[in-house]
């Protein structure tokens, strides 16, 4: 059984892509069968997320054109034999593909596959249409500022309006010290205004800007981001795990410290 | 510095918060301000006949309210009409 993903903001800039990268890389790891399609035509990114940006012979739009087979635009992950990218063509604009071609191409995969993520565009144009097509699932990213968030309502509206059963909310670029400074809104908060099902936070982490220099996924690596992913990924599976503890500073000082900021 | 914060006004992330529950209840209504004028306009219109209020003092706004049914909130369309004078006009 394939389940369809799509991850999805509205706004531009918050994470979809880095979060496609490191849930596809970290289900994967989890043994599963997956395929990561970058829905983004014209701004192509998720495979230098990647770094497979060398190996792209087809794309997207080749497939939907018929210029290839998919087989053939399919790019294996150096690391994990199990996962796949299909890149977005880069010198093309959203027109060219429609959301009956993407229904298509993703009734094509799911024989081979148990799980297809679809890295969507910011907007809500053509690009999300295609994107949301064939989705069975939505994970709505937004970090906890008024405009991501404002924008993550519009979607989460647009996401039911086109009958997407399930869609489960990502806190990102959490920062700690400024949520208890109540300086940021916390997961709490988003989450009370979004009134969706939270499926995971992930903490703003230097580590993050590392690994996407790289073109390493940093998934179920020993840092904070690293290990809010992997819970991401197992709570994807169905799996109930606990909300992981972002508070870097755990020491008495803090604590104590933490005591006269309660208010 | 923890013991300022208490002296301290809310922290900008409440003021987030409060600002987006206002801007969301009317993105989620669909509401412009051209129509909320309009219904302004016309609340205006059948309060006056049969009572003086005062048009300039009142304030229309959809917002959250607790549901009385299920959890959760739903909107309200929330008036605040201030009266001038109640006429006891009973035949108009």
């Amino acid at each position: 059984m394939c389940e369809v993903i799509v991850i999805t903001s509205g706004k531009g800039g918050v994470g979809k892509t880095t979060t496609t990268a490191n849930v596809g890389t970290g289900l994967a790891k989890l043994n599963k069968k997956v395929v990561l399609i970058d829905t983004d035509i014209g701004l192509r990114n998720l495979d230098v997320v990647m770094g497979l940006e060398n190996r792209i012979v087809y794309n997207l739009v080749d497939v939907v054109e018929g210029n290839c087979r998919i087989k053939q635009a399919l790019i294996k992950d150096k690391k994990y034999p199990s996962l796949f990218l299909l890149p977005s063509a880069q010198t093309r604009d959203k027109t060219s593909v429609n959301p009956e071609q993407m229904k298509k191409l993703i009734d094509d995969l799911k024989p081979d596959f148990d799980y297809i993520l679809l890295d969507c565009p910011a907007g809500i144009e053509q690009g999300f249409k295609n994107a949301i097509a064939a989705a069975d699932r939505a994970l709505v990213v937004t970090t906890p500022e008024v405009s991501a968030i404002r924008d993550a309502d519009r979607i989460i509206g647009l996401l039911e309006a086109n009958e997407i059963k399930k869609t489960e909310l990502i806190v990102n670029r959490l920062r700690m010290d400024m949520v208890k400074r109540g300086d940021m809104m916390s997961i709490e908060d988003v989450q009370e205004i979004l009134a969706i099902d939270l499926i995971g936070a992930v903490p703003d982490d230097e580590q993050i800007v590392i690994s996407t220099n790289q073109g390493e996924p940093l998934v179920g690596t020993d840092c904070l981001a690293g290990r809010a992913y992997m819970n991401i990924c197992n709570r994807i599976l169905g799996e109930d795990v606990p909300l992981l503890d972002l508070d870097t500073k755990n020491g008495i000082f803090s604590k104590i410290a933490g005591m006269f900021k309660k208010n | 510095m923890g013991l300022m914060d208490i002296f301290k006004k809310k922290g900008s992330g409440d003021v987030a918060k409060d600002r987006l529950k206002l801007l969301l209840v009317s993105d989620r209504a669909d509401c412009s301000p051209d129509v909320m004028m309009a219904i302004k306009n016309d609340i205006i219109q059948v309060i006056s006949k049969y009572m003086e209020i005062d048009a300039e003092g009142l304030d229309i706004q959809i917002t959250q309210t607790e549901s009385e049914t299920s959890n959760g909130t739903v909107p309200a369309l929330y008036a605040n009409i201030p009266i001038k004078d109640l006429k006891h006009s009973s035949g108009k």
